[in-house]
């Protein structure tokens, strides 16, 4: 038993300090030559555009049925027109960030782990290395800085599109008007909720983008392993963007206001 | 093949040509409990050739892995062009590994890119060498190995054999004067793998690349070592090796991490070790 205790511990540890090196290996990468500049575009492309639609579909029906949700809620205080309110303050704060992590999680998370972990079990990541590519400068800090920068844009365009699926809801189906909706929208927000809506998704796609480097960098074990490190970092990156989120949000509550 | 790569840091070459360029000074490694290698020394000159025998298991890729800097060794020394190995750190890695090219366990291409990116990958993203003199180059090292024709395709449309040929032309592609072969012609049928044993010999003699090859193909180990390349007017020609050739390929057998024989092909056939022998027959 103290055996196996000892073994997962030195795993454990171990597991964060290579996640510590690749991440600090990745700073450096981002300001040192070589810098491959068309694999940066080329993942802005893949992790932002590529994105785009999971996203819009996800930021769109989450403000769709918090409308819907929060219409009967309302109702019972007479609420109704500062359904906009809530649902702005919702989606710009908390929803927008959090939903769109854990859709990057699923589609860039795994996606990521997969492609690493099968060139690591054939060998093409040692291959890259005996050509005299450092594979952290190639394929880690492209992905590193599309995640930063996509996750904030792709952010922005879920929580714009759930308050627009919100608005919808609201003038077809709780008989909000339009302009009562808007002036309902702009009076919940605030400038330090922008900032939030915006400084959360840097953490996020940050973490989630260097869990799947790391897993993915260290699979083992063939196919089958490819399998094991693309289900972990999945798992790991959803658990982590939910965690990051309180404590970045109980961070820049104690800092914004 | 007269295309200079030019913007890769290179480390200096030792300038005489009896100098050994690859060195391996009673090198040790282990994996927790289970010892990989146990002071394993041998030296490789330029021009020469050596083979590393070896059952599954033995640490003959571990060895290769260690000249390249892949992994670091628990005790010993790894000079590779006078320079030690196992003392660099990545980035002068990066600088010795551009005179050494290796060939990977079924070739290790790169699924997603194309024959052409490839072969041209190190000096595409490695030097600051025009795009038409890369071309030329890859078109020079595709016609090499008799793949020409293949410059268009995807890693997934070639043979096994043609993929290691793809792959012997990448490694060469920026014109390194040491070659690793990692178990180059493993599953291959005869006729391909005596193609891949060609283009190392060709190399080896025409290219004057010294060459160190970890393999249990028994027979491609032996025609290497026992044959040259010469050239002829409208190509070359294979032929058997005279004595004094087939002298500077050595053989060494690994078993249970540590060097059991070490001597030419005719030495390795007059052997009376029964676990040699065993492995011969």
């Amino acid at each position: 038993m103290l055996q196996l205790l000892d073994a997962w511990l030195k795993g454990a540890v171990l597991e964060i300090q290579e996640y510590v090196r690749l991440q600090s290996a990745a700073i450096r990468g981002m300001f040192s030559r070589p810098f491959y500049f068309h694999d940066v575009v080329e993942q802005f492309d893949q992790i932002g555009i590529g994105s785009l639609t999971v996203v819009l579909l996800t930021g769109f029906f989450t403000g769709a049925v918090l409308a819907l949700q929060t219409g009967i809620t309302l109702d019972q205080f007479g609420a109704r027109p500062f359904v906009g309110r809530l649902i702005s303050a919702s989606m710009v704060k908390e929803l927008g960030p959090v939903l769109t992590g854990l859709m990057l999680a699923g589609r860039i998370g795994s996606g990521i782990a997969a492609e690493l972990g099968s060139m690591v079990v054939t060998d093409q990541i040692n291959a890259l290395r005996a050509l005299g590519t450092d594979p952290i400068r190639k394929l880690v800090v492209p992905r590193v800085l599309a995640g930063l920068f996509m996750a904030p844009v792709l952010t922005v365009i879920s929580s714009t599109v759930g308050i627009i699926g919100g608005w919808l809801i609201a003038v077809f189906q709780l008989r909000v008007a339009s302009s009562v909706y808007w002036t309902s929208v702009i009076d919940g927000l605030y400038l330090d909720d922008a900032w939030m809506g915006i400084i959360k998704p840097f953490c996020l796609g940050y973490v989630i983008v260097t869990i799947g480097c790391h897993v993915g960098l260290r699979t083992k074990g063939g196919t089958q392993g490819v399998g094991r490190a693309t289900t972990n970092a999945v798992v790991a990156s959803s658990v982590a963007v939910i965690a990051v989120d309180f404590f970045v949000t109980r961070l820049l509550i104690t800092l914004l206001y | 093949m007269g295309v200079e790569t030019s913007g890769t840091a290179t480390l200096a070459r030792p300038d005489t040509q009896d100098q050994p360029v690859v060195v391996v000074d009673n090198v040790s490694l282990a994996f927790d409990d289970k010892v990989v290698l146990k002071d394993v020394s041998f030296t490789l000159l330029p021009g020469h050739t050596k083979v590393i025998l070896g059952a599954s298991g033995s640490g003959k890729s571990t060895i290769l892995k260690l000249i390249l800097g892949l992994w670091k060794p628990d005790g010993g020394a790894i000079t590779v062009n006078g320079h030690r190995v196992d003392r660099m750190n990545e980035l002068e890695l990066m600088q010795m590994r551009a005179d050494v090219g290796m060939v990977f366990q079924e070739g290790a291409l790169f699924d997603s890119l194309t024959v052409a990116e490839n072969v041209g990958f190190k000096l595409y993203e490695e030097t600051d060498m025009p795009g038409e003199q890369i071309e030329a180059r890859v078109q020079e090292v595709l016609g090499f190995v008799g793949l020409a024709e293949f410059i268009g395709r995807m890693p997934s449309e070639l043979s096994g054999g043609q993929r290691r040929r793809v792959a012997i032309a990448r490694a060469i592609a920026a014109k390194p004067r040491i070659l690793l072969y990692d178990e180059a012609t493993t599953g291959l049928d005869p006729i391909t793998a005596i193609s891949v044993d060609e283009e190392m010999i060709k190399l080896r003699d025409l290219e004057s690349v010294s060459s160190i090859i970890v393999t249990h193909q028994l027979r491609d180990a032996f025609f290497v070592a026992t044959h040259e390349a010469g050239r002829r007017q409208d190509g070359y020609d294979i032929v058997p090796a005279d004595a004094q050739k087939c002298d500077e390929a050595e053989f060494i057998m690994l078993k249970e991490g540590l060097i059991s024989f070490e001597g030419n092909a005719a030495e390795l056939r007059a052997s009376t070790d029964p676990y040699l022998k065993s492995f011969l027959s």
